[in-house]
């Protein structure tokens, strides 16, 4: 008997779409892996700095990934347990160095760490050394600086989970705090913490732009760093594409560890939300939460207040190369950001119409690429027939495509369903046909989703300092490439100016988007 | 006439048989306890749920190749029967046709379609800001421009009040009349098929049960009726 739960001619719109748009990400992924892979030289194998880097992003990632969560668990606890002005704010600025662009933390950074920043003025008054930032635990403070963050709103979810009749059985029990943590706050960090350390650890493996800018040298050099550095200074593609197969390799096994995290953390579901808590109200808790607080909160703002201010001065009298920059980046962002808007709105609808296998695929896809790997195969691809440098452009706002495009599924599918299953059975019962789909329940009613998706996509564009960084000669660059350039010729002044428009760039796209897309929209 | 020939539903394991013969024009109750496969009939007749066997036949024209919108059926649904997003005007004008838009003369339709249900001045209103009769009449009023042969309703009216699913009921049948329509409505209700229905399908243990006459059946129910029904006297 033809049995089938959901047949073909019951979806309002065509899933093929979506399939071919699925296709051309794999392609475009597998095809420059496999480009790589053709082109790796096992042959000479892998010599000592190779298994250094190696060892150099293992041990970074790692640290990372314990320093961020280590940190976030008190920092969660604090903001669960917590009511004070601020706190939406606050938990909404958390979400803010996804968007930030690397270069500008970077800056920041090095305006209160670095060796004649704000940290080390204070530890001359009292007659101590300055800090040194470059190098390992220079990597290791802007990798918390991006990751704290994320791990607190992962962890602060877990918290926001704990049933609030739990908390309200508690305080009847009277348990005090050891008692609240062996019943309740112990068992869901060990549902919550493996999961945010695999995150944490996946995104700082492919770590490019912060080990290129506070690392370097045989000490301190990542994987992605050192493919860079066989293009760019050797120009040893075989070296290259070597290296860029051992980085697939990890990026897939993390890839596959963080994909069994539970998905829904992220973009901020209900975290504003207190539970009202009887316990934690002694003077000593009380202290010790505001002190986690206000550590992370200066910890996020001090940097980005050092790019405001110290941005400032340079920002008048910019010259006319990183306007220029600047201009080619917005070009990038708007490519990219068109391009993601048409892969990933027919992606999402056939995911939501049921094609589930398209969604794994793209995930996995998206998240075990490094732009460095596809930048790499691409430019193996591209080299024997055209100047790669005369491609760097569309090749960036592909590459940032791709990267952007997991984020902005897990935008838009829950959305997309939740308007399939009210809407799919009306449309098709009044023969709209797909067009009209579109027109008249799909874009309108995605709208904000698209927009954030749109604004996210655009400001992770504008930001991106990687595979630009493979293909540019130095008559092209974009803005945070042009940022880079500025820093290595030791013109802090102008670097920082052009930091502070970049902040701005990102920043103002994110919002243009995200608000044009919530504008007038309703749920 | 709307026959259903021999037709075998099933449902993820949940079976549903029956052979049914409906005359053009006639108002119909779906009746039968929770779960029997009420809805489940209306979605098999609106194209949603696939045959196992047998055919639907609507003045002898099979339907089986027919999707939904292209059946001679409008169809109202428990809920979720107009866009949110749209006004009302809009919503009705999707009932004459949802791709393309419409000529001058078809909006004068959508405008009097309103006005028939009672919702003139309220066009340009999205549901949320209508109380639920007002977006039942809005739905209604769709139905009326769609201008098909067949009228399904499964339960739209089932979050009403008694008073306002009356009104509602009475609505349907004076659409229903007018435009000629055959009607097939579910419901839980003896009373509501009492009130608009002159036929009752009773559907029970998995049967899609011959259709008779509404008072007959009521009033000397089979056994099957008889066990939903509870106490013949309580009707």
């Amino acid at each position: 008997m033809a049995q089938r739960a959901q047949p073909i001619n019951l979806r309002p719109v065509a899933t093929w779409p979506g399939t071919c748009a699925a296709l051309g990400v794999a392609l475009l992924v597998l095809g420059t892996l496999a480009a790589v892979a053709l082109r790796a030289e096992g042959g000479r194998g892998f010599g000592a700095a190779d298994w250094a880097a190696l060892r150099f992003t293992l041990i970074q990632a790692s640290l990372s990934a314990l320093f961020s969560v280590g940190l976030a668990v008190p920092v969660a606890r604090a903001l669960a347990r917590r009511r004070f002005i601020g706190r939406r704010i606050l938990i909404t600025l958390l979400g803010a160095p996804f968007i930030l662009p690397v270069i500008v933390a970077i800056l920041g950074l090095l305006a209160v760490f670095g060796r004649s920043g704000w940290l080390s003025d204070l530890l001359g008054f009292v007659g101590l050394a300055p800090v040194q930032i470059y190098g390992l635990h220079g990597v290791v403070i802007a990798h918390v600086f991006f990751n704290l963050p994320l791990a607190t709103r992962l962890i602060l979810q877990g918290w926001q989970e704990i049933p609030a009749e739990r908390f309200r059985l508690a305080a009847q029990l009277d348990a005090g705090p050891r008692a609240m943590w062996s019943l309740l706050e112990a068992p869901m960090l060990r549902q919550v913490l493996p999961g945010a350390l695999a995150v944490v650890f996946a995104i700082c493996l492919s770590s490019f732009a912060v080990a290129l800018t506070l690392g370097g040298g045989p000490r301190a050099t990542t994987l992605e760093l050192a493919i860079y550095q066989a293009f760019h200074f050797d120009f040893d593609l075989g070296r290259a594409a070597m290296l860029s197969a051992v980085q697939l390799v990890l990026t897939v096994v993390a890839a596959l560890l963080a994909l069994r995290v539970p998905p829904g953390e992220g973009f901020g579901a209900g975290l504003d939300r207190a539970v009202s808590r009887w316990d934690g109200s002694g003077r000593r808790t009380r202290l010790w939460d505001a002190s986690w607080i206000c550590l992370a909160a200066l910890f996020l703002m001090l940097p980005l207040l050092a790019v405001l201010l110290s941005g400032l001065p340079g920002l008048l009298s910019l010259p006319a190369s990183v306007w220029r920059a600047a201009w080619v980046s917005v070009q990038v962002a708007a490519l990219s950001t068109l391009l993601l808007v048409s892969i990933a709105l027919p992606l999402a609808t056939s995911i939501a119409l049921g094609r589930k296998a398209l969604g794994e695929v793209a995930g996995l896809l998206g998240l075990a690429a490094s732009p460095l790997v596809i930048g790499t195969g691409l430019f193996l691809l591209i080299y024997p027939i055209a100047e790669p440098a005369a491609l760097a452009l569309p090749v960036t706002a592909l590459v940032n495509m791709v990267m952007a495009l997991p984020f902005a599924l897990r935008i838009l599918v829950p959305r997309m369903r939740q308007v399939m299953n009210q809407s799919a059975r009306l449309a098709l019962a009044l023969d709209m046909r797909g067009p009209a789909v579109w027109r008249r329940v799909i874009l309108p009613r995605c709208r904000a989703q698209i927009g954030f998706a749109a604004g996210l996509t655009a400001a992770l564009s504008l930001g991106d300092l990687g595979v630009i960084a493979l293909f540019a000669d130095p008559e092209v660059a974009t803005l945070p490439l042009q940022v880079y350039r500025l820093m290595g010729a030791y013109r802090m002044q102008t670097a920082q100016g052009a930091a502070l428009l970049l902040f701005a760039l990102s920043m103002g796209a994110f919002w243009l988007l995200d608000r044009g897309g919530r504008y007038h929209a309703e749920a | 006439m709307l026959r259903l020939d021999a037709i075998d539903i099933n449902k993820g394991g949940f079976r549903l048989s029956g052979d049914v013969q409906i005359s053009k024009g006639t108002r119909v109750a779906v009746i039968g306890p929770s779960g029997a496969g009420k809805s489940t009939l209306l979605e098999a007749l609106a194209g949603f749920q696939p045959l196992t066997g047998g055919r639907i036949l609507w003045q002898g024209e099979d339907l089986a190749p027919l999707s939904p919108g292209k059946r001679p059926m409008a169809m109202l649904f428990q809920d979720g029967n107009l866009f949110p997003h749209l006004t009302i005007r809009q919503n009705v004008r999707l009932g004459i046709d949802a791709n393309r838009r419409l000529t001058a003369e078809e909006e004068t339709r959508v405008t009097e379609a309103l006005a028939r249900v009672g919702l003139a001045g309220l066009e340009e209103r999205k549901p949320a800001a209508l109380s639920g009769g007002q977006q039942s009449r809005a739905a209604l009023a769709r139905v009326l421009v769609q201008g098909r042969d067949l009228l399904l309703l499964d339960e739209p009216f089932a979050a009403l009040g008694p008073a306002l699913k009356a009104e509602m009921l009475d609505l349907v049948a004076e659409i229903a009349t007018e435009s000629g329509a055959t009607l097939l409505m579910v419901s839980h209700d003896p009373q509501d098929a009492r009130r608009i229905a002159d036929q009752v399908v009773l559907v029970a243990d998995g049967k899609i049960h011959t259709a008779a006459p509404t008072a007959e059946l009521l009033d000397n129910p089979p056994p099957a009726l008889r066990a939903y029904l509870g106490t013949p006297a309580a009707i």
